[in-house]
């Protein structure tokens, strides 16, 4: 039987040793962490099930290159959107602002 | 990299990063940032409640999952519940994970347990803290469940061949964790004491013997 598994369920494939560090959270990560348990716990979404959607809607490339929380952040994202809790448009928008906020303050 | 030109303002942009974190620079990280800066302008919540949570994540530790152990082990009733409907159970000690199910799965000298989530890496952090990095690895996640015997072996559990091992792999819905086994000689130990001997590897399953010393000779039990 041919494995198409989508990119998450990966139970069961080979793959190399299990690399053992452990990282400290980035502050950012952290806000992220607090962005989808505030989302949950103000009702923006259901329930992790709802999370779970956006993270399988990754694209495979994502999946593979993506940390952990900017996994979360892209499947918050995707969810908020198609939820229609945020636009797209303003999303967008506010990226250009902290891209340049960055570029200035670096 | 933090800066003060618009101090004027009430959106304190300098405090979005602490001094001694990176900025992160990735499209997706930015994806994240800017959904955060949308729903703390349109006041889904606020910075206050933003704190809060974060404080609250970055207090809970293995700590919490060991003195569910400590308890199970001086309190048969209490390890009975806690078998019965890790749910309930853990509301006595003033822990909470519903809505998801919280299940406790106990080791003995037949069985050895041990918890990945294939899917993600779903983990019962209220009671464990942080996942450790190599928890949500894909390395973790897809071997553990095909050769559980040879991971272990490379967290250093050697398992003779009439010990079971059960992998259970967690859910969004599903969170598990593992009753270690209480080392000999403890028996009479107080459940402070006892608390002290549980390590986090070992609520997860990559640790199977728990050392009855009161100073862990590897450092402190909760890195």
């Amino acid at each position: 039987m041919s494995q198409t598994n989508d990119p998450h369920d990966v139970g069961g494939l080979e793959a190399g040793p299990v690399e053992r560090g452990e990282h400290d959270t980035a502050w950012w990560e952290w806000q992220v962490d607090a962005m989808v348990r505030l989302a949950l716990g103000k009702g923006l979404i259901s329930d992790f099930a709802e999370l779970r959607d956006g993270i399988e809607h990754l694209t495979p490339a994502d999946y593979e290159d993506l940390s952990y929380y900017e996994r979360w952040a892209k499947s918050l994202a995707y969810t908020l959107v198609d939820k229609g809790v945020v636009t797209r448009d303003a999303l967008e928008q506010k990226m250009r602002e902290i891209a340049e906020r960055q570029a200035q303050s670096s | 990299m933090s800066h003060d030109h618009d101090h004027n303002h009430d959106h304190d942009h300098d405090r979005t990063f602490q001094p001694d974190h990176p900025e992160p620079t990735s499209e997706a990280a930015r994806v994240g940032l800017a959904l955060r800066e949308l729903l703390l302008e349109a006041g889904h919540y606020t910075r206050a409640e933003e704190a809060a949570m974060i404080s609250r994540m970055q207090g809970a530790s293995p700590d919490n999952g060991a003195r569910l152990v400590a308890r199970a082990w001086t309190d048969p009733a209490f390890k009975a519940r806690l078998l019965d409907n890790g749910s309930d159970a853990i509301t006595e000690l003033g822990f909470d994970l519903r809505p998801a199910e919280f299940t406790v799965m106990e080791n003995d000298d037949q069985e050895h347990n041990v918890i990945v989530c294939t899917l993600c890496s779903c983990y019962p952090r209220a009671l464990l803290g942080m996942s450790p990095s190599w928890y949500k690895s894909r390395s973790y996640r897809s071997r553990l469940v095909r050769e559980p015997r040879t991971v272990l072996a490379e967290f250093g559990v050697e398992l003779s061949d009439d010990v079971h091992v059960r992998v259970h792999d967690s859910t969004a819905e599903l969170r598990y964790m593992v009753l270690p086994q209480q080392p000999a000689g403890t028996e009479d130990w107080s459940e402070d004491r006892l608390r002290a001997l549980v390590t986090r590897d070992s609520l997860i399953g990559t640790q199977r013997t728990l050392t009855a010393t009161d100073t862990d000779a590897d450092g402190a039990p909760f890195p």
